[in-house]
Parts: structure tokens; C-alpha cells; sequence
């Protein structure tokens, strides 16, 4: 047998047939008897109310089994706080057609039941409904006056450190100075499967929903709460999610409306949301950036104000971190953060990748530039000198950070010294402006409480399962290779399972933590089951293990050996046969190490190197190559690692140059909520991508050594691709995306 | 979508016949316009003729040296067609800068031309727009507009015409045939699109029950001097914020003959005659082209998300007349363009 | 502020349409639908067939995830009536390969990761097949422009066309 160290190398993922042959069942997928299909009818205005829906006219047609609407849901859940999910911000969670009140636009009003798709679509096509409509504001340029400081409410949020130094006096008094506002519109996910919710009817109250989100554990204790179901009969699954980026994180009203119309007709119901639909519920929300720095004539930082507003809506106190990196990011005795939200008629917006940082460092990494500009700075060698050793937020060492080396092979593998700092200065082969940008960002490196199960056969199969995700991350591939490096198993013998409610608890999939949280539990779990294994091989007949200690001995390639002498050695098979047990099972939960954690601060870094070429006279942008350096901890597989960071970079094209979701306020609306003209980058966009992963060993963070790469590789690409632009036109654009009318 | 019904015709004349026969019904060709309408509740025609056994996919050379694309051959084969290649590069650009390789591989020819706007408000149920729903209004002036029109725009709508293949054919001045209850007849093609006037509703000039059966090319090609320029938001599969489709037959650096159409700015596929006579004697310089350029949107009017297109039509006018005299554009079986 | 008349498409309620059988050939297989002509392909393949492999994304042709090759071309199957393709051969990506028997377009796309949730990759492939049945794009340029009709949210852009370059380049070889 080959070696079973799989621990960081390149592994194809283990559910690739499954998905390139039509095989990986999502959502809307799972074959159920006896099916009846939902059709959603969505509010065509942004604030007002129902006043009367015509549901006779379509329960008319045969096929069509119900209209649910305000009027006729059963009684539920009354309290806010049985609608409150895991990641719920602070406020009253929205109810779908639990009254007349018109929230938002494309809020869902009633849901059309039929036998048929079809038969739905058309019946939600022709459904009346009338409104008395009221006015709504939905425009975060008029409401800045009102923005306010949210409370805690939400897991994570962090309300900006305290000032710390005399950012206002430090500004005044230094030699180069530079303020500016930066703005992004709204983002929707836009993942490429469509909300949906499959849910089987099971018979006397009884259900299983095969719902699409990054957390089966949130979604069931949701649903539990509101119908008051048992746990054992309301079963959640998702065994593969079609893009997540944190449109997942919460039940959607999608999984609530199929579940309640499960229960009332007592039938199995199918419900998919529309793409237009997928624009009806959370965002990256609008926010406005208002940016103030100063460099004394060294170079160094002297002060450094961030202040961001964005949109939340009437009935939730949506946050996120948007500010706070900036306080850590550089090395700088002055600074003042500050954050507020403020109300609109519209949904309440959603953590999106990077939620916070990716914004965040928009504003901080274009004003980095400037401000290196105005100092007569390279912007890299302005970056390292301001090279922060300490989190100055929380006074802390990191746990680990190799951010220089990042920007040092970062740089080298781009060729940034051969960069020319004038605006315009550099041009290709034919005439383009050519331009060189960087940005780069921080991010958490978290772990949560996870638990896993094990499972190993006499014929040496291993069965181990969490209720984690998979939404392309690799959660299959990577918990798989830890399982079998554990144990030593060959990857194929290792069957990962996830994604059901009935299968060990685990945190929702989001915060770049799966890898670190659930990782940890499968390699404790593996690890208790080893010691199980180890008792059975010193019992069998003439062992040669009969004397070792635990310590002593290794799992590697199908054998059980002892480290000193790999010649010492029993086959994992031979173990469990010989013991005469059908199987053997282990099962743990692993927290974080908070005695280990507490004396630091955790923390991924990454640096992005970007090049644009400009047609000048047509405004016309393209990003021929980026380079992004990533220091994350220690990389479980580098193909599926790699691929989440090219998958980041695409995204941070998306958003620099793109991305944007416009309302017509005058309908408190979003207008391009369609595939067609909400763009998000195809092939023919993309070009040189390169990802450097840096070494960085940190047995801090949690006993893999692993940060999390979901999220960090997004952060400074918009940055980077905006400066870049500067540097190629000396246009400064402070409004993203950066689209053609803003470069003529 | 509604309920329809749905019946094949296997000959033009009972195509004709059907829809003649059946209320409310409209033609399918390729489908990837009108079913999407159709999902949208946009269309909503109770009877669909489907045209796809039609004998009209070929692509024939004419008597007079000009070439007749059937009406139902796709824009992939119309744009790898060898003719279309050597003869008509312009076209074979145009069709392949736009729309998917999918689309391309179901549209049709006659499709394309029945292509209604992308303008979000026709779209959205939502929204009023006089030409989804006549005497609603116009939600596109004054609000977001940034894929709409900046030329003969009327006070009741704004909108443009989404297809790139149509802009070269403007240049190309095919004629258009058609079927109709009353017969065949043939129409010029910058006849066929109208603007909108005070019926915005109303995108061509086809009379009720008309079926278009092809498209007949003249025999001049401007296949040495060409341009199709495309700008739009991403660098493929995205609608055009400005094209334009060039062609010039050159008399050493003298301009002998030319052609100019926008897409992206009009409620029609935007030809300008004058600009293109203006073109003709003069030499083929810079300086020509920016006069021509500022002819041609002399007379445009921003509508404020789109204000920049007006500006941007200008360069893109320069830049592809500059192309086009340069004649470096070739035919070929990719739009590569708008690469870095 | 007026009354919203209503979001209702249209001013009265049609009786469901009637259903009538239809053939449809695919991979290889016949098969009779009893469905009424406002059933897509996209829909009769995943909702009547349970051929899940073809996916739908945006259900507009705005993404291509519904690709499935008819008569060895590729559309989107969400734009065609199921009645259109009565006597056409429609192939989708269960009719390339099988877990156990990959397609070398699939074995290419899981050497170079050239997907992540999956959800559009089975639209991908079976576009990439239409474009070697095409047989125009043979450079890089040339593949990520005619591979452009697929959207990848999670951007697995670069190892899609390192994939279909693989499989194009023995295409050429062969």
C-alpha cells in the first residue's frame, strides 16, 4: 500500500464523479411520492398592505390544492424568539405571510400549492392580490442623518474597539494627509442552485426536508421551534449545496413555506425559488465608507479614521464587521473606527463572503494607495512599513502571521519591483495602459464546537459523519483525507458522511471555520478510535504490539506499526477480524482551546497583486493577472485549497469591476434581479490567477494548524484591481464597480 | 406562463394559415426569446406555431450575387456559414459577440430580428411600461436607464433593440421577406424596425400574421474594411451598452462607399445614412471619423444613468471606423474583441 | 399613494392546458411524457424523468446550467418546449459517463478541480462537449470565449479551461 498521508497534499475531491457525472443529488433533487409543487407570489411594492387576495379565482382550477396566504396559515410559533436562528441579528425576525404588512418589495405574499409545476407557476401568474400601498425609503444617501450604532445582537459582531491615541490632532499636524469617501452597492450571492426545499411527508406529522443551506442543525432547530415539531421528526438534509457564500447561513423562507404547506396538506411539497426570487432576501449591503489617513515624513501611519454606514432593514439589526480590521491591519498609535446602520424598507441584508472585511477593505486598501501616493510611497513598501507585529485592537500578539512573507513572495512571483509608480506610466504591446495595483486583508481564524462519529468494519471500511456542509469547500474531500491520515487508511476506504440532522452536531458552514471545527472533531474522533483499535491488535494472538503504549505505535498505510520499527506491525484489518466485533465505534466533540487561544490574536492574512489593461479612449477594463499570496495556517489539500482562492479572486473581480444590485427607488425596488443583467464574471473574463500559499505553522489556533481559506482570499482583490486602475489612467474611482462610464 | 396549445406546421402557408386561424398566438422559432417572455408573463399568446420543420434553415447564394439566410437557420450556422465567413465577416462577427454559444445554437434569424428590448422595466410586471402594457407609462425616463436609448427615443419609451446580429445586418441593408394572409412581400431592413413613437408597443413593421421566411443580402459585403465593435459590461454572454457595426470600401485612403449602425442606443438597430454620406470623398483619417462621430449623436439626449453612452457611441463610432480602415478585422469562428 | 391594482399576469383564469404524449429520444432511450406543451425540456428531463443531472440555475438562458446537447448541439434546455424535440437525439451529461465510467471531459474536470458546489458542472461539461463537436476553439482565448455561456459562481474558471484545453488538445492529437 501507498503512503495515507493525505494531510496537505493535492487530493481530487473525493464527491468530483458524483458531481461531473449528474450523480450529487441537491435540494430539488430527492424523488419523493406523491409530490405537490410550490409557486411563490411575490409583493410587486416595497411598503404598504394586502388588502385583498383573490384566492378563489385560482382554487378554481383543477390541480391547484391551496393558496396559503396571511389569511388562512394556522396559528404558529407567537414569540419572535422561536423564529430566531443561530445567526439571527438582533431585532423580529421576518414571518412569511403571517400578516398584511408589506416589508419589503418582492416580499413573499401567498403560496400557490398545484399538482404541477406548471400548473403553480401559471396559478401564481394569475393570482390577484391588491395593495394599499404606502410610501417607503429605501435610499441609504437620504437616511445617513439617521444611521445609528447597532447593539449586540448578532454571533460575531464586534462593535469597533475604542479610539485609541489623538487621530483628530495626529491628522492635523502631519505632513501628508488624505480623505475620501468610498461606496459599493448592494451584492446579492447569486449561487447557482436555487433556493429549494424537497420536503417528504413521513405520515403522522412526520418530515423530512431536503433543504438547501449551509446549516441542517440551524434549519431544523427553526423549523422545530415554529411548528412545534419534535427533533426525531423533523429531519434536515443537505447532502450537496449548489453555492452557498452565505445565502445559506439562515433559513430561508423558501424551507419555512414548504414545511408549512407539508404540514397543512399533509403531503409531500416541493418548493423552488426563482432567480428573480433569489434577489428578494439577503445581501451585501449597501455601505458608504468615509476614510481619513495621515503618514508622518518617514512613511509611517499617523493617523487613521474608518467610519462605514450601510442598510439594514425596519425589523433587523444586521451587522458586520466592516471597520475593525483597519485597527489591526497596520501599525498606527491613532485611530478613531466607527460604524453604524440605518433603516430602510427592505430586507434585512445577509453575510456574504468576507462578510465586513470584503467591504472593509475596499475603503481601507484604496485609501492605503492614496495615502501612499500622497506620501511619494510605493504602496507595497508603504504596507510594510506600517507592518503591524501586535493586534493593536485587543493589545495581543498574533498566534502566528507571515503577511511580510506573504507581500515578499507575493511581489516576486508578480514582479512588482519592475513597477513604475507614475499614473500612466507603463503600457503593453499595443498601446493599453497597463496598470499595477495591491490590496490585501485580515481575517478571523475561528473554531467552533463540532462533533463527529466513527465507524470502522471488519473489512476495513470507515464510516465517519458530521453535520457539516458541503457547498464546494471540499468539506467531503479534506474530512476524508484527515479520517484516513488518522488511521492510516487508504483515502478509498473512507466514507465521509454529512449534511442530516441525525448525524453528530456541527456548526453552521460559514466564518472559514468547517476545516478547523469540524476537522478537529474528525481527527479527535479518528484519534479515540485508534486507541480502541490499538487495545483490540495488543490482545490478538502473538501481537507484536502486546508491550507498546499508545505512543508508541503509528497508523500508516493499512498497518498498525510501531514507530521505531515499522517491521513491528499488524494489519488494520486483521485487528477487527481477529477481535470477532462487526465494528468498532468512536464518536467526540472538540471545543477550542480557549486557555491555549486566549493570550492571542487569531488571524489569516493574504496580499493580492492585480494587473489591468485600460483601453483609455473606450474606458474598457480587463484584469490580465493577479497574484494572491495567502498566509492561512496549514493547507489540508492545495488543489481544493487553491480552487477556493481562485474562486475568491473571480469574486473580487466580480465586485471591482461589476457586481452591483440598483434599485429604482422610486418602486423600492431592485431592477437587474435577473442573471442577465446582475453580472457576475464568465470564463472569457478571467486570466493569469496565481495562488501562493506562505508557510505558516500555528499550533494555537486549534491542533491542526488550520485558519480557514473560504474567506481571506477575497479580501483586497477589489482594492487591488481599483488601485491598479489608478496607476494605469491616474483616474481614481471611490465608487465601485469600476464600469466603462467611469473611466471616460 | 399561461396555458397554450401548441401544433407543428410542416409548410410556410400553413403556418400562415394557423396563426391566422387561432387568436392570440405567435410564432416559435428558436424559442430563447419567447419562452423567456413567455416565463415572464410578459407574452402570453394562448397558440404557438412551431416553426422548426419549416423547410427555411438554408443559406443560398442569390442570382445577383447576393446570399438569402433562411429564416431558421440558427445564428451559430449563419455565423460559421463559409459564405457568411468570406463573403460577410461583418455578420459573422456580429452574430458571434452576441448572446451564449447555446442561444446562438437555437436562435434563428428570423428570431433575432422579433427580439424585444432588455430594458428591466418592459420585464418586470411590477413596473408600468407603455410597451408591455400601452398608456402604463414609461418607468425607464427617470429612473434606472442605463441600458437604454440616447437616439429617436420618444417621450412614451426609451428602450432599445438587444441584438448585435441585426446591427451588421443595418449596415448590410438586406431586404426582409415575408408570409403573410396577404401574401409575400419584401421589406427594406431599415424599414422593418420602427421607433417608438406614440406606439412603443409595437417593435416592427410587420402587418398582423406576418411570418418572416429570410433575409436577402446584397452582393456588397465590405469584407476587406469592416469594424464590429462591442462594449458591454463583462467581456462575453452580456448585452451591448454601445456597438457598432462599420464597413467602408476604400479608394487608397479615400472613403468610396460606407456604412454605420448602432446597436445599443435606439429602439431599432440605429443606421445613419447621412453620417455614411457624409463619410463618402473624404479621406479616411481621424479627424473624418470624429465629425461623423459628433454627426451622429448630434441630436442624442441622456436620460441620466445612460448619459454616458453618448460620449461613449462618439469614441466607439472613431475607433471603429479606425478599425475598419485599418482592415485588420477578419472573419472568425470566434469574437474575440473585446479581449485585453 | 393609489391602490397597487394587483401583481396578476393576466385579467382572467385559463383552464390548465391539456396533455397529450410526447417522444422524446434521450441518450439513447425513448421515452413517453404525458405532459401539456408549457412543460421545458429543462423541466421534463428533472421533473417528469428524474434525469437531476441537467440543472437549473436562472430557468432564462442566463447561465447554462440547463445545457444538454440536442442532435449533438448544445442549447439551454430551459428555453425549448419538451414538444420541440420530438425526433431529435437529445443527450444530457447522463448520457456522457458514469462514476465508474467517466467521460474523459469529466475526468478531466475532477483532475483539475474545475468545479466546486457542482451545481453547474454538469451544464459545463456538456457545453464542452458541444464545443469540440463544434470544433472551433482551439486556443485558450478561443475556449474561455465559447465557454463563456456557462456562468461558474464559484469561479472555477481557470481549471474549467485547463479541463476542456486537456480533452480539446487530444482531440487535435487523435
Amino acid at each position: 500500500m501507498s503512503t495515507t498521508n493525505y494531510i496537505g497534499k493535492p487530493t481530487s475531491r473525493v464527491d468530483g464523479p458524483a458531481k461531473v457525472t449528474g450523480t450529487a443529488t441537491y435540494a430539488a433533487e430527492y424523488s419523493v411520492a406523491n409530490m405537490a409543487y410550490g409557486y411563490v407570489v411575490s409583493s410587486p411594492i416595497a411598503k404598504g398592505k394586502i388588502t385583498k387576495i383573490h384566492a378563489e379565482e385560482v382554487l378554481a382550477l383543477p390541480g391547484v390544492v391551496q393558496v396559503f396566504s396571511h389569511e388562512n396559515v394556522p396559528s404558529l410559533a407567537w414569540f419572535d424568539r422561536s423564529y430566531k436562528d443561530d445567526v439571527a441579528p438582533g431585532g423580529s425576525p421576518f414571518r412569511a405571510l403571517h400578516d398584511a404588512d408589506i416589508k419589503f418589495s418582492q416580499q413573499p405574499v401567498a403560496l400557490i400549492v398545484a399538482e404541477t409545476f406548471e400548473l403553480a407557476r401559471y396559478a401564481a401568474s394569475v393570482l390577484r392580490v391588491e395593495y394599499q400601498q404606502e410610501d417607503h425609503e429605501t435610499s441609504l444617501e437620504t437616511q445617513r442623518a439617521k444611521g445609528y450604532e447597532p447593539g449586540a445582537g448578532k454571533t460575531g459582531f464586534q462593535p469597533p474597539p475604542a479610539p485609541r491615541g489623538n487621530p483628530d490632532k495626529a491628522w492635523e499636524e502631519a505632513p501628508h494627509r488624505m480623505e475620501a469617501e468610498y461606496v459599493h452597492g448592494a451584492q446579492h450571492h447569486n449561487p447557482m442552485e436555487l433556493f429549494s426545499t424537497t420536503v417528504e411527508w413521513r405520515g403522522e406529522g412526520k418530515i423530512t426536508a431536503y433543504d438547501k443551506t449551509q446549516g441542517v442543525m440551524n434549519v431544523q432547530q427553526y423549523l422545530t421551534k415554529i411548528f412545534g415539531l419534535k427533533k426525531d421528526d423533523c429531519r434536515v438534509v443537505n447532502e450537496y449545496m449548489g453555492g452557498g457564500f452565505g445565502s445559506g447561513l439562515r433559513p430561508q423562507y423558501s424551507a419555512y413555506l414548504a414545511v408549512l404547506a407539508a404540514l397543512e396538506l399533509k403531503r409531500s411539497v416541493r418548493l423552488t425559488l426563482t432567480r428573480e426570487q433569489m434577489f428578494s432576501f439577503g445581501h451585501r449591503p449597501h455601505t458608504l465608507q468615509y476614510l481619513k489617513l495621515a503618514a508622518n515624513a518617514d512613511g509611517t501611519l499617523a493617523a487613521l479614521q474608518h467610519h462605514a454606514l450601510h442598510e439594514t432593514s425596519q425589523f433587523e439589526d444586521y451587522t458586520e464587521n466592516v471597520v475593525n480590521w483597519s485597527g489591526m491591519l497596520y501599525q498606527c498609535e491613532n485611530v478613531k473606527l466607527g460604524y453604524q446602520i440605518a433603516k430602510l424598507d427592505m430586507y434585512t441584508p445577509l453575510d456574504m463572503r468576507a462578510p465586513g472585511a470584503a467591504s472593509g477593505s475596499i475603503g481601507l486598501e484604496i485609501a492605503m494607495d492614496e495615502m501612499a501616493y500622497a506620501a511619494g510611497l510605493d504602496p507595497l513598501e508603504f504596507r510594510l512599513r506600517n507592518y503591524a507585529e501586535r493586534d493593536q485592537n485587543v493589545d495581543k500578539p498574533f498566534s502566528s502571521k507571515k503577511l511580510r512573507e506573504c507581500y515578499h513572495q507575493g511581489a516576486a512571483k508578480f514582479g512588482w519591483d519592475k513597477r513604475t509608480q507614475a499614473p500612466g506610466s507603463m503600457r503593453n504591446a499595443d498601446g493599453k495602459l497597463v496598470g499595477w495595483g495591491v490590496g490585501g486583508g485580515v481575517w478571523d481564524a475561528t473554531q467552533q464546537k463540532a462533533a463527529a462519529k466513527a465507524s470502522i468494519t471488519a473489512d476495513g471500511k470507515l464510516t465517519v459523519s458530521s453535520a457539516t456542509g458541503e457547498n464546494g469547500t471540499g468539506t467531503y474531500t479534506i474530512m476524508s483525507q484527515i479520517a484516513a491520515e488518522t488511521l492510516g487508511l487508504p483515502i478509498e476506504a473512507v466514507t465521509f458522511k454529512l449534511g442530516d440532522t441525525d448525524l453528530p452536531e456541527s456548526p453552521l458552514q460559514g466564518g472559514s471555520w468547517t476545516a478547523a471545527s469540524v476537522g478537529s472533531a474528525v481527527q479527535s474522533t479518528c484519534e479515540a478510535l485508534a486507541e480502541k483499535i490499538f487495545k483490540l491488535a495488543r490482545k490478538m494472538d502473538d501481537s507484536p504490539l502486546r508491550d507498546a503504549k499508545f505512543e508508541d505505535v503509528e497508523f500508516a498505510s493499512g498497518q498498525l506499526r510501531l514507530r521505531a520499527d515499522h517491521s513491528q506491525a499488524v494489519v488494520l484489518r486483521d485487528v477487527l477480524q481477529a477481535s470477532g466485533e462487526a465494528k468498532l465505534e468512536a464518536d467526540s466533540s472538540v471545543m477550542p482551546n480557549m486557555v491555549k487561544q486566549n493570550g492571542y490574536s487569531l488571524h489569516s492574512h493574504n496580499v493580492v497583486f492585480a494587473e489591468v489593461t485600460v483601453d483609455e479612449d473606450l474606458g474598457t477594463v480587463h484584469v490580465t493577472r493577479v497574484v494572491n499570496a495567502i498566509a492561512a495556517g496549514r493547507i489540508l489539500n492545495l488543489k481544493t485549497a487553491r480552487s477556493q482562492v481562485l474562486g475568491s479572486v473571480v469574486w473580487g473581480l466580480g465586485m471591482a469591476l461589476m457586481e452591483e444590485t440598483v434599485m429604482d427607488h422610486k418602486f423600492g425596488r431592485y431592477m437587474n434581479h435577473n442573471f442577465a443583467e446582475y453580472h457576475v464574471p464568465v470564463n472569457a473574463d478571467i486570466h493569469d490567477i496565481d495562488v501562493l500559499f506562505v508557510e505558516e505553522e500555528d499550533d494555537i489556533v486549534n491542533p491542526l494548524g488550520v485558519k480557514g481559506i473560504g474567506e481571506v482570499g477575497m479580501l483586497g482583490v477589489a482594492a487591488a484591481v481599483a488601485n491598479a486602475v489608478f496607476h494605469a489612467t491616474g483616474k481614481r474611482v471611490r465608487d465601485l464597480p469600476v464600469m466603462i462610464d467611469k473611466l471616460l | 406562463m399561461n396555458p397554450f396549445t401548441y401544433s407543428r406546421a410542416t409548410a410556410v402557408a400553413d403556418a400562415v394559415r394557423d396563426k391566422a386561424s387561432h387568436p392570440d398566438s405567435e410564432y416559435l422559432g428558436g424559442g430563447t426569446n419567447l419562452i423567456d417572455l413567455m416565463k415572464e408573463n410578459v407574452a402570453r399568446p394562448t397558440h404557438l406555431v412551431g416553426l422548426n420543420k419549416l423547410p427555411l434553415a438554408d443559406i443560398e447564394a442569390l442570382p445577383d450575387g447576393g446570399l438569402r439566410l433562411g429564416a431558421l437557420a440558427t445564428n451559430a450556422d449563419t455565423a460559421w456559414h463559409d459564405e457568411v465567413k468570406s463573403r460577410y465577416p461583418l455578420l459573422n462577427q456580429a452574430i458571434l459577440a452576441g448572446a451564449s454559444p447555446q442561444l446562438r445554437n437555437a436562435a434563428t434569424n428570423g428570431g433575432n430580428l422579433m427580439q424585444r428590448t432588455r430594458c428591466y422595466y418592459f420585464y418586470d410586471l411590477a413596473t408600468p411600461c407603455n410597451k408591455r402594457e400601452p398608456g402604463s407609462g414609461c418607468s425607464a425616463i427617470g429612473g434606472y436607464n442605463r441600458v437604454c436609448g440616447i437616439l429617436g427615443t420618444s417621450e412614451s419609451c426609451i428602450a432599445t433593440h438587444p441584438s448585435d446580429m441585426c446591427v451588421a445586418l443595418a449596415a448590410l441593408a438586406p431586404t426582409v421577406r415575408v408570409s403573410g394572409p396577404n401574401g409575400d412581400r419584401t421589406i427594406a431592413f431599415d424599414d422593418f424596425h420602427r421607433l417608438p413613437g406614440d406606439q412603443p408597443e409595437k417593435d416592427n413593421n410587420l402587418e398582423p400574421g406576418e411570418l418572416i421566411t429570410g433575409l436577402d443580402l446584397p452582393a456588397k459585403g465590405f469584407e476587406k474594411n469592416f469594424s464590429y465593435l462591442k462594449l458591454r459590461d463583462r467581456s462575453s454572454y452580456a448585452f451591448a451598452l454601445i456597438s457598432v457595426a462599420a464597413g467602408l470600401e476604400l479608394e487608397g485612403n479615400t472613403i468610396k462607399d460606407a456604412r454605420l449602425a448602432l446597436g445599443g442606443v435606439a429602439h431599432k438597430p440605429w443606421r445613419d445614412q447621412e453620417a455614411e454620406n457624409m463619410l463618402k470623398g473624404q479621406p479616411a483619417t481621424e479627424d473624418t471619423f470624429r465629425r461623423v462621430a459628433a454627426k451622429v449623436v448630434a441630436d442624442a439626449k441622456g436620460h441620466g444613468s445612460n448619459d454616458f453612452k453618448i460620449e461613449l457611441a462618439k469614441r466607439a463610432i472613431v475607433r471603429a471606423l479606425k478599425q475598419a480602415a485599418e482592415g485588420n478585422q477578419h472573419a472568425a469562428d470566434v469574437f474575440l474583441n473585446s479581449n485585453p | 399613494m393609489p391602490q397597487h391594482p394587483t401583481n396578476s399576469a393576466a385579467a382572467g383564469v385559463a383552464a390548465p392546458p391539456a396533455t397529450s404524449p410526447v417522444q422524446l429520444s434521450i441518450n439513447g432511450q425513448q421515452h413517453t411524457l404525458h405532459i401539456a406543451p408549457w412543460t421545458t425540456l429543462l423541466d421534463a428531463l428533472r421533473e417528469y424523468l428524474h434525469l437531476t443531472g441537467t440543472k437549473k440555475g436562472c430557468d432564462h438562458g442566463q447561465c447554462g446550467a440547463c445545457t444538454v446537447l440536442v442532435d449533438g448541439k448544445r442549447i439551454n434546455s430551459c428555453l425549448s418546449l419538451a414538444v420541440m424535440h420530438e425526433g431529435d437525439e437529445i443527450t444530457t451529461i447522463e448520457g456522457l459517463g458514469t462514476p465508474e465510467n467517466l467521460h474523459p471531459l469529466q475526468q478531466a474536470f475532477v483532475d483539475h478541480d474545475a468545479f466546486q458546489c457542482g451545481y453547474c458542472t454538469p451544464g459545463q461539461i456538456c457545453s464542452a462537449q458541444g464545443l469540440i463537436n463544434e470544433g472551433h476553439a482551439h486556443t485558450e482565448a478561443e475556449i474561455r470565449e465559447l465557454m463563456s455561456g456557462n456562468v461558474c459562481r464559484c469561479g472555477a474558471y481557470v481549471g474549467i479551461l485547463n479541463a476542456v484545453k486537456e480533452v480539446v488538445d487530444k482531440g487535435i492529437k487523435n
